[in-house]
């Protein structure tokens, strides 16, 4: 059976506050220099390998359990994955 | 009568609750295990403060999947009395038996201070002893205690009366100043402020009867007041 990464992304939705991203650019990036950056979001990255017949299906497994444990929280966040071959 | 103070790994305050229930307002009260079952003669529930699972992954996530959660869905369903202090309410909120969700602070900082709250419901088993608008000095300590709903939520919060508390001034960013909410049942308590640490007059600088009439309030639904 082949092994897949999948990184699963979790991110605040865009109507949520985000006071970290906020700190990193109004009390680090903005306050040293000139800089095209207007925003940043912070999240959080989860790193799973996972056995399956194929990458379509590693997502699918990984999104199962994402759902079934609330590995976000679908109030507030949203999530987006990434796959591999391992 | 008796309490159970469920214990998360990682809860730290199960033993200041255990003492405020037995030692101060005298009722029988017992530490569970998360991975044991409820004791079978139980009368009301009260998920403590604390750090389950180190926040790992979100707080309160990881304990709102323990075994005896299950339980407490079904005695929820019963109308048990429950309450849910800090992590607790993270957990009872994460477990789906509250609305919401309950972010970092704004400040980004873990913030442990004396605060007040307003009581917006009186008649829930937790504030059934206090008056409506009646101010709490109270303890606060977390980091991720901002609570968030969105419109239609708080909406329907207002709507069914289920905002039981809020701060009388900002704190740390939640929604409409929230800071401990009920199910619609109103037998589902979580609030982020720390009432354990709060109702005896030799821990708490302003006034520890409000929150003591927090206990009173569980006393009095019991019938042991």
């Amino acid at each position: 059976m082949p092994s897949f990464k999948v990184d699963v992304i979790i991110e605040n939705k865009p109507e949520i506050s985000d006071p970290e991203g906020d700190t990193i650019l109004n009390d680090l990036i903005l306050k040293k220099r000139d800089t095209p950056v207007k925003k940043v979001r912070s999240a959080k990255m989860l790193k799973f390998e996972v056995e399956a017949k194929n990458q379509k299906l590693a997502e699918k497994i990984v999104m199962e359990l994402c759902n079934e444990f609330r590995i976000y929280n679908p109030l507030v966040s949203k999530v987006s994955v990434e796959s591999f071959d391992a | 009568m008796k309490v159970a103070v469920v214990v998360f790994p990682g809860s730290n305050c199960d033993r200041d609750m255990h003492y405020v229930f037995s030692d101060v307002f005298k009722l029988k009260t017992e530490l569970v295990w998360h991975t044991d079952e409820l004791p079978k003669n139980i009368d009301a529930i009260v998920l403590p403060g604390g750090f389950s699972y180190g926040d790992r992954l979100r707080a309160g996530v990881i304990a709102a999947h323990s075994p005896v959660i299950s339980e407490i869905k079904k005695m929820a369903e019963k109308r048990m009395p429950i309450l849910g202090v800090c992590n607790g309410f993270q957990i009872l909120v994460e477990a789906g038996l509250l609305p919401g969700a309950l972010l970092k602070n704004t400040s980004l900082t873990f913030m442990c201070k004396w605060t007040e709250i307003i009581v917006k419901n009186n008649k829930t088993p937790f504030t059934n002893k206090l008056k409506l608008n009646q101010r709490i000095p109270i303890a606060i300590a977390n980091g991720e205690g901002r609570y968030y709903a969105d419109k239609e939520t708080l909406k329907l919060l207002k709507k069914n009366n289920q905002i039981v508390f809020t701060y009388a001034e900002e704190v740390n960013g939640a929604s409409l100043d929230i800071a401990g909410i009920c199910n619609k049942q109103r037998n589902v308590v979580g609030m982020m402020p720390h009432p354990e640490r709060s109702a005896e007059s030799i821990i708490n600088p302003k006034n520890s009867k409000p929150a003591s009439l927090i206990f009173e309030s569980l006393l009095n639904t019991l019938g042991v007041a």
